[in-house]
């Protein structure tokens, strides 16, 4: 929705094209884009302001290589910065004691519960260890009991004294997992309000009680310049190690990352990227740099792919689409690969220049793909190794075993056909990338 | 006359009036309510007023400097960049064109602009439309962690005290104890709860609780969604098959649809407030957590681009927590100390 600092930037570039230096004159407009494109990212208001003042500097008086144009470099140099502002490098968990605990807190809504299960199930993979779920948050209805559920679908047993007193519930529980032998206590706490001093106080008490390796701040990335207000009252209250970002997998930039570090030096340490329990990645501070930047994220994208896509199934494809042979089969085959990846539009956005292409606003919907995916599977395996057979009696019967309509066995096969006239052009080196 | 001194006579009339021996009692509901307000917003106000109230003092004239901080101020407020920016240039403009260069003078141009931002030229009216026959169906939707489900205890227990007769429904069944949570609230405001076990269609959910809102006759069934991110397409299919059940078995409802937001939310709640009138007949805003730091100032973005009105706040956790907007008291919560 928002003009993303990327595409801005394409904009103001070309006016500076042939300069042989950055000058104070020729990146003014480019300052204004940056500044504007981070503000919408809801980037703190100070942090805009420091950051670009130490971008000008740099890029002020940077020759500019014959190898590239003086744009690019501009955009390296806010690309470097932001990757150094969120943190250079991605930050560990430390879990040293026996048990190790970790409480989480934060706002109402932030998404503690569901990062509490998806962070045990994290470590458990990780780790191969033992977690144990603490319900601390007796004042939200049904905290407990949503706690209980996550356990039980992750099969994590919940530590739990009903609607107790808070302190009391994970210290017996820190008791409990020695006994029982945990290696992890995870503390789910209520959600408050920073200024809440009754419910902050709490917060200290447990800590002192308990005294956790980790206190992780959970935050909302949709959060809007409050967030500052918010992380410096935890902050001064708790000694934070560490920031979960939640949500991240909505179309928010997600600012706020950038003002957490910058302002507090706290690391981010988890991002939330679905509502599912396996949900949660390690922070990567260039790839959130990238985020905010709106410049498209190929890493994410290539190490989404290696997780999914079967490496000699997808090798056997390319080649024959090389040679003109990409047949249904493949294409089924193919489509079946784009499925592990998740939701295709998410997908796309990380493809660098996917605005300029137009495909960060498309949606598709999922139920579209699976009546493509109906009629393909509704044809004969000759079929779909030589289309070009199916004629009409072919056509009605693939329509009705797929439960579709000719019209739509047309439309998939006039489609298929323009993609294989694509391929061609592709692998003939006519093409050009948009980007 | 402008806003500023409106709303300033405003309220110091309902001061005076406190001691007036004929008090009646709207008159008394409306002070109270102004309480509500001040109180609420006192957080909020912090830091913001104190602010435009420091760039008045800081600065003898109305210069570049002075447009910079009052810009400043505002994005922090969350107002959304382009209103802002928008903003500051009709103000450089009215400060031309009137000649203004006192920033005290400038202090109720500011208060009086940003009204305008959010009235636009168009009588506002936050009130819920009942319907005269039939239960008005009133659907909660929004992202994650928002509030719905506790914006609809509070509703549910103001609707009770007007003596409407109030069913809740719960129709989120994805999120782990949503459904629960829901009924716990139905039974400490003391309203009807209907709801099935999680995980089913919640479209069949809906489809038997207005059923059982027609049949047993409720004046109003408030219906609660699980949180969708508007980026997810599937989600948000499955609010427009909702909407179609409700009008096979209540026709014309959903008779309001209400966007909840959170007012920590920064410039991702006019992409959210877009998304979901596409899919749904958003009716009104319920802005919520405005008890913290957060200004929600993104509301009047909303309001400007999209001409979508706040229909009430959240201003606590507790039941009696949510007050009926009122851009007039809004206002005056939150610029009190500058009065």
């Amino acid at each position: 929705m928002f003009e993303s600092l990327g595409d801005r930037l394409q904009n103001a570039i070309h006016k500076i094209k042939g300069y042989g230096k950055i000058t104070e004159d020729n990146i003014s407009d480019m300052m204004r884009e940056i500044r504007l494109a981070l503000l919408e990212a809801d980037v703190n208001y100070k942090v805009v302001k420091e950051f670009t003042n130490t971008v000008k500097e740099k890029a002020l008086g940077e020759e500019v290589a014959s190898s590239i144009n003086p744009g690019d470099l501009f955009v390296k140099i806010v690309k470097d910065e932001l990757t150094e502002l969120l943190g250079g490098e991605q930050a560990d968990i430390c879990l040293k004691g026996n048990p190790a605990v970790l409480m989480l807190v934060g706002l109402q809504g932030s998404g503690k519960t569901t990062t509490i299960g998806k962070l045990a199930n994290f470590l458990r993979k990780k780790h191969a260890k033992k977690p144990l779920l603490v319900a601390c948050d007796v004042y939200r209805p049904a905290a407990i009991d949503q706690l209980k559920q996550i356990g039980k679908q992750l099969s994590i047993e919940v530590y739990d004294e009903g609607k107790g007193n808070p302190v009391e519930i994970s210290k017996n529980a820190i008791s409990y997992a020695k006994e029982k032998g945990y290696d992890y206590v995870l503390i789910d706490t209520a959600g408050r309000l920073h200024i809440d001093e009754e419910l902050m106080d709490e917060l200290e008490n447990i800590r002192t009680e308990v005294h956790p390796d980790e206190i992780l701040l959970v935050i909302d990335s949709m959060m809007g310049q409050d967030a500052i207000n918010v992380i410096t009252g935890f902050h001064d209250k708790l000694p934070l190690t560490g920031v979960v970002l939640t949500k991240l997998d909505g179309d928010t930039r997600g600012g706020v990352a950038l003002s957490v570090r910058h302002l507090t030096h706290v690391p981010i340490k988890f991002i939330g990227v679905s509502e599912k329990l396996d949900g949660l990645d390690s922070f990567d501070p260039e790839r959130m740099a990238g985020r905010i930047l709106g410049m498209g994220d190929i890493v994410s994208l290539v190490e989404k792919a290696t997780d999914a896509i079967d490496e000699k199934e997808a090798e056997k494809t390319a080649k024959r689409m090389q040679q003109g042979k990409f047949d249904l089969e493949d294409f089924l085959s193919t489509m079946k690969q784009m499925k592990k990846l998740g939701p295709l539009e998410n997908i796309l956005k990380l493809l660098p220049g996917a605005k300029k292409m137009g495909l960060t606003n498309v949606k598709i919907d999922p139920k579209q793909l699976a009546h493509i995916e109906a009629i393909v599977l509704s044809m004969t395996p000759k079929e779909r190794r030589h289309p070009e057979i199916i004629k009409a009696s072919r056509k009605t019967r693939i329509a009705s075993g797929s439960g579709t309509s000719v019209q739509e066995v047309n439309k998939l096969l006039q489609q298929f056909d323009q993609m294989k006239k694509m391929m061609k052009q592709f692998s003939n080196g006519n093409m050009k990338l948009p980007f | 006359m402008g806003l500023f001194n409106k709303i300033k006579t405003m309220f110091q009339s309902n001061k005076e009036q406190e001691v007036n021996e004929k008090q009646d009692i709207s008159v008394q509901q409306e002070q109270e309510e102004v309480k509500v307000y001040e109180k609420g917003l006192s957080k909020s106000r912090q830091g913001f007023v104190s602010r435009l109230a420091d760039l008045t003092n800081k600065y003898r004239t109305i210069n570049d400097d002075y447009f910079d901080e009052l810009e400043e101020i505002l994005i922090m407020a969350d107002i959304g960049v382009n209103t802002v920016m928008d903003f500051i240039d009709r103000l450089r403009e009215r400060v031309v064109k009137e000649k203004i260069s006192d920033p005290e003078l400038l202090k109720e141009v500011i208060v009086d602009e940003l009204f305008i931002i959010y009235v636009g030229d168009e009588v506002l009216s936050s009130k819920i439309e009942y319907q005269e026959n039939g239960p008005t169906v009133i659907l909660f939707v929004g992202v994650n962690g928002v509030g719905k489900t506790t914006t609809i205890a509070k509703i549910a227990w103001r609707m009770k005290q007007e003596g409407k007769k109030v069913l809740m429904v719960a129709a989120d069944t994805f999120r782990a104890g949503a459904v629960e949570q829901l009924h716990e609230w139905s039974g400490k405001v003391g309203v009807s709860f209907y709801g099935k076990e999680e995980g089913v269609d919640p479209s069949s959910v809906v489809y038997d609780g207005c059923q059982k809102a027609k049949e047993e006759d409720y004046d109003v069934v408030l219906i609660d969604t699980a949180g969708r991110l508007q980026n997810k397409v599937n989600l948000m299919k499955e609010l427009e098959k909702m909407n179609k059940v409700i009008q096979g078995i209540i026709p014309g409802g959903p008779h309001e649809t209400l966007l909840v937001i959170d007012a920590t939310t920064g410039q991702n709640g006019i992409s959210q407030a877009k998304a979901f009138r596409e899919i749904t007949n958003i009716t009104g805003i319920v802005l919520t957590k405005l008890d913290g730091t957060a200004k929600g100032g993104i509301v009047l973005a909303i309001k400007e681009q999209l001409n979508l009105p706040v229909k009430f706040i959240g201003l606590g956790e507790r039941k009696e927590d949510l007050q009926v907007f009122d851009i007039e008291k809004y206002i005056y919560g939150l610029f009190k100390d500058m009065m």
